[in-house]
């Protein structure tokens, strides 16, 4: 037991990284099939157009051009539009086509594709594609979409408003208001971001004319999801003809769990000229067309009683959802944000409304963290806002309110229940690692000097696991959101995991094996983890939301209590042994008080499949499935403090140390963790200083390639101190949360804090992301 | 990213390249280091129908001292320049501004003749090659030229250079004396360009005071800005910090700045005066070391 027990925890390296490093993964577009031909698409430049005419008369006449397709040629092949996952009450959900016919309605919405013998031919071709365009006044911004004068995006929205939700209790938060000691006001926003997955999306389908079958290799996060949507919604295909294949995947962070117009297209055009099409987006493809995050503008103000305890809190959010709705859109800026306004605090009234809106942008989608990190930036914001008008330490205003370790499960005032927690000892263990006095000391004698330190806390809680099936089918998703798995032992007792998760640098390959290894007792070694091939894998509800560890991974496990269970009966036959006193130990059955009485997993294994001796009415075999359905969702927590310094000449930020204590649960591979945790903090810290999507009132987006849109390098960042404390969850037997998005949701609000600490003598409170020089200089000049 | 269709030459001797510039005049490139043209080819925004490869001309890359100028092949890359010994010990301003262009991937292929020939306006070498007073030699069919970097360069991505003329190499004078330069950059976070990048060159006389100066500015402007009402400042007056301090505080002057997504026209005012005053400082302290 000694060794087998250290593979579930065990920094074990990741067993798909020899083939990532030495450039021999397979990623869609190195799917080489013969006869393929290649597509690309024709996009408007302008934000919002009526498509008069398109003329591809030249286009076709070019050698080697196969065809240009329209969105009329879609109409006239009764083409489906593509289907919204997540349906609000009153929601608008305009037809959202894979090829615009009417209008476009936004910079980069797909008007034609071209289809050639080559990459080069077909992109020659599309130029002269000739698309008569009348331009249209355009709306982009947030705010101003819901003005009078402001264009209309389609007909079906008036107003441009897609959806109004609220949650929590108007009247009771009101009257907390009314009654408070202090109430402090904020406008709070959560700028559009840009996902730039280092594998841009890509799809390549191949319909066989003779039988019916179409696979499509596709650049998706959950390839079942992919096939159900394509096959019933938009191209009228049976999951039995349809084959979807997610091979490796070049990183998600969400943008590709959607569905998008170019795999529907390609798949259609695959059907329609019996050839391979393969589409590979080109790097401002994916900024123009990739779903984009975040968006939100907010009015948020915080009510405290005269000790300074939290007594309620009000946000009204408009959310930007761009042109369409994407897939799971409208979940994003309801269930994923509202819900999570508590954050850690015992905050007994809330009430938050958002509209969402419709603008000349690209789709706006779940990016990692999904409508948490915005709910935990506004919350840890106002925390802060409240801390400095209270004239009192951020950190005691939190401890003073946070939900205490005897209250879980919590029920919030948002609607959900905390599984667990314990927000105190991880803020303790951060102001430990960082040494907050020492550092408040330095902070005071560096601001005697003239210098600007900032010290920033947020403490945050996030929601993972999605989700009960029931839970979620009650707030308007169209799908289930259990996950499968399959556990097949083989004759000599090699083991495949098929598994409904999907992994596009989350490492399951080896953090699925661990599980498995553990509960088996055989090495990694002997243990393949197979996923994103819906021709392989029973069924599956894919990678999103931090759940493929505490759903997925809990489903394996599940499939292996049933193996052992079915092993312990063969082993207990084959030993002449009850079934209650067989061990499972080690890779060995043997028999209690017995240990040279056994019989190894790979005996039973061989037995069951030759079935020579089995015990009677026991089937031959050894391979199991399991559907997991959580019963709850799993709440992850932690503490970040980030320390920077403002350089008051020019604004500039230095990120001077960054601590992040983080409780996900168990853990199954503590460096896999830690490899996210890094990247999530990354992209948070990101956020906070760099990075922003912006439009211009044209709606022509002008941060459209790496030249202005700032991807973070290795250097722009500091080594961080990164730990954790372990609060297993009872939500699944392995007591995992899952850590997917941890650092983006905490980090933003404690590099925000930091800074705008490091401004407090200058009496600057609040200035709006991305904290570039130029905003910091701005804010400070003359004060 | 697919090209439009075009020719690839790779001409063995100047004379070649020159007879292939003559024939093709306006419709081709030519191509050193590859770090900005390709990019634009790859957007099409650039559809050159024929791409002249100078990079087997003879000659053309190296760095060497002859007679008190220091003489740097065009297609000499930037890594080259940063990591030259010939360059840190005699000309520093040089190396530290190769040194911070773009990142290692765009250092080890550019080259400094494609950056100044490129005259992109948040480049730094035209900031550092306008205060050095530095020269290009340019060779066409109708023999050699030589053009000061501040002659050479007109606009945004625009140049004297003629259709059917090479940029060969980099000159520059060696300063002697008490001399000093410095080079001062604030990169963008994306691109890495200047958003504003100062290099300055300091000659003290005698006395120690400020003999000649030369001040250019990158990054702000459509085009690298000698900023003489700076120099003009600094003129016979001692290099004290309230000197340097003041004369910097003139260097957006005579900009027309706009505000954009890296800042208001003030800051921008701001970041010209700050990076002026450090460039100044430490091209003063060079100077006070010999």
């Amino acid at each position: 037991m000694a060794e087998t027990q250290k593979i579930f925890g065990a920094s074990i390296k990741r067993k798909e990284d020899p083939r990532f490093l030495t450039g021999r993964g397979n990623f869609t577009d190195d799917v080489k099939l013969p006869g393929t031909t290649y597509a690309v698409f024709v996009r408007s430049p302008h934000a919002h157009a009526r498509i008069r005419s398109i003329d591809s008369s030249a286009a076709k006449a070019l050698k080697g051009v196969l065809a240009v397709f329209t969105g009329k040629d879609l109409a006239d092949a009764k083409v489906g539009s593509l289907p919204c996952g997540w349906l609000l009450p009153g929601i608008k959900v305009p037809p959202h086509l894979p090829l615009a016919a009417d209008k476009a309605r936004y910079m980069g919405d797909a008007v034609a594709v071209v289809i050639a013998e080559s990459p080069y031919i077909a992109k020659d071709a599309a130029e002269l594609v000739d698309v008569d365009y009348q331009v249209l006044q355009a709306i982009a911004d947030t705010e101003k979409s819901l003005l009078p004068a402001a264009a209309q995006v389609h007909d079906q929205a008036p107003g441009n408003v897609c959806f109004n939700w609220s949650i929590g209790d108007k009247a009771k938060t009101e009257a907390a208001f009314k009654s408070a000691a202090k109430v402090v006001k904020q406008r709070i926003v959560n700028q559009r971001l840009i996902p730039n997955a280092m594998e841009p999306r890509a799809s390549l389908a191949s319909a066989n004319p003779a039988t019916g079958d179409v696979t499509l290799w596709v650049t998706s996060q959950n390839p079942h999801v992919h096939r159900l949507l394509i096959g019933a919604f938009v191209l009228g295909i049976g999951e039995h003809k349809l084959r979807v294949i997610s091979p490796d995947v070049g990183g998600g962070f969400g943008s590709k769990i959607f569905v998008y117009p170019e795999e529907c297209v390609v798949t259609f055009a695959s059907r329609k000229l019996s050839r391979p099409v393969k589409w590979t987006a080109e790097r401002r493809e994916s900024f123009m067309a990739d779903a984009h995050g975040r968006d939100h503008v907010s009015d948020a103000e915080i009510a405290f009683d005269e000790n300074g305890k939290i007594v309620g809190l009000r946000v009204k959010t408009i959310a930007n959802l761009g042109a369409y709705l994407s897939t799971f859109a409208p979940l994003i800026p309801s269930y994923l944000y509202g819900t999570m306004l508590s954050g850690v605090y015992d905050i007994p009234s809330i009430y938050c409304e958002v509209t969402g809106v419709f603008t000349n942008t690209a789709p706006v989608d779940a990016y990692r963290g999904a409508g948490r990190p915005e709910a935990a930036f506004l919350v840890e914001r106002m925390v802060d806002l409240g801390a400095r008008a209270l004239d009192t330490d951020p950190v005691e205003l939190r401890r003073k309110n946070f939900i205490p370790k005897e209250k879980f499960p919590y029920q919030t005032a948002v609607a959900f229940v905390y599984d667990s927690g314990d927000h105190h000892g991880a803020l303790e263990k951060a102001l430990e690692i960082a040494d907050y006095r020492k550092l408040r000391e330095e902070q005071a004698q560096a601001r005697k000097n003239g210098r600007y330190l900032g010290i920033g806390v947020a403490t945050y809680v996030e929601v993972c696991g999605p989700a009960p099936s029931q839970a979620a089918g009650s707030l308007g998703a169209q799908a289930g959101l259990y996950e499968s798995a399959n556990v097949r032992v083989h004759p000599t007792g090699a083991v495949t995991v098929f598994t409904g998760s999907h992994s596009h640098g989350q490492g399951h390959e080896t953090t699925f094996a661990q599980v498995a290894a553990q509960e088996l007792g055989i090495p990694i070694e002997n243990i393949e983890v197979v996923h994103g091939d819906t021709a392989q894998i029973p069924f599956g509800m894919g990678t999103y939301g931090s759940r493929s560890a505490p759903v997925g991974a809990t489903a394996v496990y599940l499939s292996l209590q049933k193996i052992k269970e079915k092993a312990r009966k063969i082993a207990a036959h084959l030993l002449e042994a009850n079934e209650n006193d067989v061990v499972f130990e080690d890779g060995k059955l043997s028999v209690k008080g017995s240990p040279d009485r056994f019989k190894t997993f790979g005996d039973v294994a061989l037995m069951a499949y030759l079935a020579h001796n089995l015990p009677k009415g026991l089937e031959p075999g050894l391979e199991f499935n399991t559907f997991f359905d959580p019963p709850n969702f799993t709440f992850p927590f932690g503490t970040h403090i980030a320390v920077v310094e403002v350089e008051r000449d020019t604004g500039q930020i230095k990120l001077e140390r960054y601590v992040a204590v983080d409780d996900v649960g168990n853990v199954i591979n503590p460096m896999i963790v830690d490899g996210m945790v890094h990247g999530g903090i990354v992209q948070g810290v990101s956020q906070a200083l760099w990075e922003a999507a912006v439009y211009d009132e044209n709606g022509q987006l002008v941060t459209g390639s790496m030249m202005n849109y700032t991807i973070p390098r290795a250097d722009d960042v500091i080594s961080f101190e990164t730990a954790r404390t372990v609060t297993p969850t009872p939500v699944n037997p392995l007591g995992v949360k899952g850590a997917g998005e941890t650092g983006t949701i905490a980090s933003t609000a404690a590099i925000a804090n930091a800074v705008m600490d490091a401004l407090a003598p200058l009496g600057v409170k609040h200035i709006d992301m991305p904290l570039t020089p130029g905003r910091i200089w701005d804010a400070i000049k003359g004060r | 990213m697919y090209p439009a269709p075009f020719e690839y030459h790779a001409p063995d001797t100047v004379k070649e390249a020159l007879a292939l510039l003559d024939k093709y005049q306006d419709d081709c490139k030519v191509l050193a280091g590859s770090q900005s043209l390709v990019a634009l080819m790859k957007l099409r925004l650039a559809q050159p129908a024929h791409l002249i490869d100078l990079r087997k001309l003879p000659g053309m890359v190296g760095i060497s001292e002859s007679g008190g100028t220091l003489q740097i092949g065009a297609l000499t890359t930037h890594r080259a320049v940063e990591s030259s010994q010939l360059v840190r010990s005699r000309l520093p301003v040089l190396a530290e501004a190769a040194a911070q262009i773009g990142d290692a991937q765009v250092r080890n292929m550019g080259t400094i003749g494609g950056s100044l020939a490129h005259a992109d306006p948040a480049a730094d070498y035209p900031a550092v090659g306008v205060a050095l007073d530095a020269s290009v030699q340019i060779v066409s069919a109708r023999g050699e030229r030589s053009l000061k970097v501040d002659q050479l360069i007109t606009g945004p991505l625009s140049t004297t250079l003629a259709p059917g003329e090479i940029l060969t190499q980099v000159r520059v004078i060696l300063p002697t004396g008490r001399t000093g330069s410095a080079y001062e950059k604030l990169p963008h976070s994306a691109s890495h360009f200047a958003i504003v990048g100062v290099a300055a060159a300091v000659a003290l006389d005698a006395k120690g005071n400020v003999q000649a100066s030369r001040v250019a500015i990158t990054g702000l402007a459509s085009k690298v800005v000698r900023a003489g009402w700076v120099e003009q400042a600094l003129q016979g007056k001692a290099p004290d910090a309230a000197a340097l301090k003041s004369a910097a505080a003139r260097a957006a002057e005579r900009l027309e700045l706009r505000a954009d997504l890296i800042g208001s026209a003030d800051y921008k005012a701001n970041l010209a005066a700050v990076y002026t005053e450090r460039a100044l400082k430490r091209a003063v302290a060079r100077a006070l070391e010999k």
